[in-house]
């Protein structure tokens, strides 16, 4: 009798949530199934042909999109953008917030409220100082440049000093600066929100690991990063995301189209006036799949959190 | 293999240290001081833009242009105009601008960069051969470049942009709403009496009449600043402008009446104070709305939105018969020379090609906006053709005599949208802004 | 060297060992110093010399602090952070602060100090402070709402239930849309004559209610805070349901064999350990909400009149709008300076909970 009133109440709480989960979702999916049947239609149906998803499809939308964007060249530099600015965000802040959540030297508070300050004070003209340092930055670089070129053509092949100072110029620089910016941009945010969950992780296993004799950082590799693996994706997510949908910075520091990431594509659909929407609409659904597919990845961790934290509990 | 790994991180650590010092010499060791780009190779343009549409017709123009001179003009786009608009007030800081850019802002913005030595002055350039690249350009296109004698910025007169294009805003109205209503789709409304009479048939119809993208602001100031020309005449506007005449004067007040009687006689498409132009141009395009207030580049949005819609240009209705209709107008965009570049010459000889009457012809036919070149006017469509003859009756406060505050055009236009959604009285705004203007000049003295 | 070490050491050990309140005291003293200075020799490279001079001289000192300290192995790993931190942002920070004393227009490459002409103007600014108060509105929605919503979200996917892997993936999406799309749909939604809503509301009998929703300067504001809710509930779910996966099993299980009911296991297991992540999902929701501008530029564009405008929209107006560069930059570092108040006041009050 106690078990049956158990079964029943546990079912009409699930029945309940499900409900409550599934209206969510409901609301969740219609724009996505809205941006999918849009790219499917043609400029004059899109607003027109109330249907989600039109009667005669357009797929070739998709086609249209990747070339006319020249998604190609964006989309690697996008890859490119996102894996090194999230491993750095993730490499240069673990860091200091495992250091910030638990070890003591001087400066520690000092620093830490310097990057919760910076994470909240929005600094609306900094493009224009972001700009001028990253100009003075390059002029320097390539004056040392043309002052080592005669010296380093004495010993290399001319053809190789030549190539690579081109490189540096055209691809290295802009890259580094862009890259080093946007890790800046994360930085702060994700120092916080890693600490916070360094705090909540218990300290048993780096106890013993220092015991066994495991240096500093062989306790953050090994013991450390692999507990905070839940926020680590949390952190993943939200820089990759970030990354990915960043074009404001992308503009002001690099100089030629063949640097830019896949927002500079989506903008070809967005001119002065005209809005190509079916076009735009299977380009932002081209851009939004790789985020998905890392957010999916990244979940994974999410719920590996559960046996990690149980291990350890 | 695990150590192998390990050795990896190691070196890939390594690396990004090294490449974290290489830069942060780098950065410190230059901040601070300004010093200029270091000198472009020859025969080589560098032009920044933000005109998503026309960058392959440009890309296509440059190439045409390597053939014949050899010089290689490389166009660079940075979208959309925010984005672009903050690039080229950082590169002026650092004074890093390309040899051709464009300007988007107020003329005072442009002024400004004219006196901070960023921009060439191209009069003489204009009037070479008995000024013949002067001639082949719409003189009103020229205007907004132009800077006059006793301009109120201090700026030496001269000619300083060059127009690729000329634009203007007018009224649109739908021609198969306007039959489904039982008007005369030959024949729009011209005076402000006909305007509120075919609102109100079309009312009665079901169809909603006037839509527009006034929740972009300036969409409003022009349409209320077409309005006062209308009812007092330009010199009185300029007399406001200039603090002589407050806005609380009969005459604004009127102005600000009409857009008073457009709500309360649902003249107005709903939500329109609030609404983007973009959403504006949908809702004309797909039948929702009779008349549209929109400029000439609408012609290529609702060709895209709906190819078959059937409608017609009409000027701002006539409020006071014995005065100008005016509308505002003159360069769409504009190309203009850095005064600091090393391929200044170059830059200049290859506008004067841009604006040529072939290259004009080719822009116009693939970007369907109307050339700045008289002479090319002849590609046109016959809808685009119809704004073109509104180029007689334009203006814009480029080429006035004296400009509002920022501030005081911002408390304008929202004022507006107050009067809209009832919140304030027309006499309410004509003594706010009164009062505001005192103060701002105030400030200014 | 190492009686300089010693004296370093001893000078930190001074100030490390300081009560809370001369601490803050000192703080304070510093900024009012650094801002006198600022004021005196604004047109000089004094100022210069003396801000960077100071940052360096602190560097110095805590790095050789940590040496005599023998802690320069933990230091080690804040360096990295600290130099990409110190490239990207002091310079920039410390050039908007010199900006936002200077009446300037983005573009003269002159400007003209006019002190705390800008901070007055700001104080003075009703505008300025209505966009302050809509912002606070939003943010309270946002707070409230949105993470209620989250955190029930988040412990209904804590369950063992079927499917609970897909509604993961579904409640992310809202965050990754474009901010194009999301503007469309929800003026589809929104919209006078052809919403959504409005065929909803009359189709269920509240006629009366129908009207168009974002031009009403009495919906206005509520609708794009739903709006902004309903795109931003992703990250609260997210964050809070990798917090909730980091509480031992065991726990739960413990309380059950205590006889504890839902509402106890989660008022006595659950909070209080879920408290840090609380701050953390709430100081995310707060800096957010209060930076939201291209939701609002493409739904309403600040109107009707100023009911929509935020900050950020404001800042964006007299920078782009007005060219008042400097003005924009003081509204910027006013901004700031509250959101840092707020969050603060917000760790702070959190430290209370855990300790009481």
């Amino acid at each position: 009798m106690k078990i049956n009133k158990y079964v029943i109440t546990t079912a009409a709480t699930n029945s309940f949530v499900h409900a409550f989960l599934i209206i969510v979702s409901a609301t969740c999916i219609f724009p996505l199934l809205w941006m999918l049947g849009s790219s499917l239609k043609t400029q004059s149906t899109v607003f027109s042909d109330m249907s989600l998803f039109p009667s005669t499809m357009q797929w070739k939308n998709y086609l249209v999109a990747w070339t006319e964007g020249g998604f190609g060249v964006y989309f690697l530099n996008s890859v490119f953008y996102t894996v090194t600015v999230v491993f750095g965000i993730i490499m240069v802040s673990s860091w200091a917030a495992y250091a910030f959540s638990r070890m003591n030297f001087p400066g520690k508070n000092i620093f830490f409220f310097m990057f919760l300050g910076a994470m909240m004070i929005p600094l609306p003209g900094a493009f224009v100082p972001l700009y001028v340092l990253v100009n003075n930055a390059r002029n320097f670089l390539l004056n040392g440049l043309a002052a080592a070129t005669p010296v380093l053509l004495r010993v290399l092949p001319d053809a190789f000093v030549y190539g690579s100072v081109r490189f540096i110029e055209e691809q290295l620089f802009p890259r580094s600066a862009y890259i080093l910016c946007m890790i800046n941009v994360g930085l702060s945010l994700s120092i916080y929100m890693l600490k916070t969950f360094f705090d909540k992780m218990p300290k048993e296993l780096e106890d013993a690991a220092r015991i066994d004799g495991c240096s500093r950082m062989g306790i953050w590799r090994h013991v450390a990063l692999p507990l905070a693996k839940p926020a680590i994706a949390v952190i993943t997510i939200y820089n990759a995301l970030n990354v990915w949908n960043e074009y404001i910075l992308a503009n002001l520091i690099l100089p030629s189209k063949s640097l830019m990431p896949l927002q500079r594509g989506l903008m070809v659909f967005q001119g002065e006036h005209v809005t190509q929407y079916p076009l735009l609409m299977a380009g932002m659904t081209i851009t939004v799949l790789p985020i998905l597919i890392i957010y999916l990845a990244m979940q994974r961790f999410i719920i590996k959190g559960i046996t990690a934290g149980a291990v350890v509990g | 293999m695990k150590s192998f790994g390990r050795a990896m991180a190691a070196g890939v650590r390594c690396l990004v240290a090294l490449s974290f010092c290489a830069l942060l010499m780098a950065g410190c060791g230059g901040g601070g001081e300004e010093t200029s780009a270091p000198a472009p190779k020859n025969k080589k343009i560098v032009v920044w833009h933000w005109m998503t549409d026309r960058e392959d017709a440009f890309v296509e123009l440059a190439k045409k242009y390597e053939e014949l001179t050899g010089v290689k003009v490389s166009f660079e786009l940075y979208a959309p105009s925010d984005a672009y608009s903050q690039k080229v007030r950082a590169a002026a800081q650092a004074r890093a601008l390309p040899d051709i850019f464009g300007l988007l802002g107020e003329k005072r913005d442009f002024a400004a960069f004219i006196k901070a030595g960023h921009i060439a002055e191209l009069t003489s350039e204009m009037m070479l051969d008995n000024s013949q690249w002067k001639n082949e350009l719409f003189d009103k296109a020229l205007a907004v470049n132009e800077f006059v004698k006793d301009n109120p910025y201090g700026v030496a007169v001269g000619i300083y942009g060059v127009p690729i294009d000329v634009m203007n805003i007018q009224m649109v109205y739908n021609k198969n709403l306007f039959k489904k209503a039982g008007l005369d789709p030959d024949r729009p409304p011209q005076t402000w009496a006909e305007f509120v009479d075919a609102c109100a048939k079309l009312n009665a119809a079901g169809i909603q009449g006037l839509v527009s993208g006034w929740g972009e602001v300036w969409m409003i100031d022009c349409l209320a600043s077409n309005l006062a020309f209308n009812i007092m005449g330009p010199e009185k506007v300029f007399a406001t402008l200039r603090g002589e005449v407050l806005y609380s004067d009969q005459d604004w007040v009127q102005v600000f009446s009409l857009f008073k009687e457009m709500a309360e006689k649902k003249m107005l498409a709903s939500g329109i104070v609030t609404m983007v132009n973009k959403n504006a141009e949908q809702s004309f395009a797909n039948e929702r709305a009779a008349f549209a207030f929109n400029g000439s580049w609408c012609v290529n949005v609702y060709n895209g939105m709906n190819p078959g819609l059937d409608y017609g240009v009409m000027l701002p209705p006539k409020i006071n018969p014995g005065n100008a209709v005016y509308i505002w107008g003159g360069a769409g965009s504009s190309f203009l020379v850095n005064d600091r570049s090393p391929a200044k010459r170059e830059a200049i000889a290859f506008l004067k090609w841009l604006t040529e009457k072939e290259q004009q012809e080719f822009l116009a036919e693939k970007t369907r906006n109307m050339p700045s070149n008289k002479f090319a006017a002849s590609k046109i469509s016959t809808i685009l053709g119809d704004f073109a003859r509104g180029m007689n009756y334009v203006t814009h406060p480029n080429f006035w005599p004296v400009n509002e505050l920022p501030k005081v055009i911002e408390r304008f236009d929202k004022g507006i949208q107050s009067i809209i959604i009832g919140e304030k009285t027309p006499v309410q705004l004509g003594q706010e802004l009164a009062k505001l203007k005192a103060e701002e000049m105030a400030k200014g003295r | 060297m190492a009686v300089l070490a010693d004296k370093i050491k001893k000078i930190y050990n001074f100030f490390h060992d300081a009560a809370p309140k001369w601490k803050a005291g000192a703080v304070v003293f510093l900024l009012v110093a650094l801002e006198l200075a600022f004021l005196k020799f604004h047109d000089s490279r004094f100022i210069w010399v003396t801000v960077y001079g100071l940052v360096t001289v602190s560097l110095l000192f805590v790095l050789i602090a940590n040496f005599a300290k023998r802690t320069f192995g933990m230091f080690v790993f804040i360096l990295p952070a600290l130099a990409i931190f110190a490239t990207f942002y002091i310079y920039p920070f410390f050039k908007v602060l010199q900006l936002s004393h200077n009446a300037w227009d983005g573009i003269a490459p002159t400007m003209d100090f006019i002190g705390l002409g800008n901070f007055k103007e700001i104080m003075q600014d009703k505008i300025w402070w209505g966009a302050m108060r809509n912002a606070g509105y939003i943010t309270l929605i946002a707070l409230t709402f949105q993470n209620i919503l989250a955190l029930s979200l988040a412990m209904a996917c804590d369950r063992q239930i079927k499917a609970k892997n897909m509604y993961r993936v579904i409640f992310f999406i809202p965050p990754v849309l474009s901010e194009v799309v999301v503007g469309l749909i929800w003026r589809w939604i929104y919209d006078g004559d052809y919403g959504l809503l409005n065929y909803a509301l009359a189709s269920m009998g509240f006629k009366d209610l129908v009207h168009n929703w974002l031009s009403d300067p009495k919906t206005a504001l509520t609708c794009v805070a739903i709006i902004h809710c309903w795109k931003g509930f992703g990250w609260g779910f997210m964050i809070l349901l990798a917090g909730l996966q980091t509480i031992p099993k065991e726990l739960y299980e413990a309380a059950r064999v205590d006889g504890a009911n839902v509402w106890q296991t989660f008022k006595n297991v659950t909070i209080p350990l879920m408290i840090p992540v609380f701050v953390l999902v709430a100081i995310l929701t707060i800096l957010g909400t209060m930076q939201v501008f291209v939701l609002i530029l493409s739904m309403t564009g600040g109107g009707p009149g100023y009911h929509t405008e935020v900050p950020v929209t404001r800042i964006l107006a007299s920078m782009q709008g007005s060219s008042m560069f400097g003005y924009a930059c003081a509204q910027g570092i006013t901004f700031g300076f509250i959101l840092m108040l707020v969050s603060f006041a917000q760790i702070g009050l959190s430290r209370k909970l855990k300790q009481a």
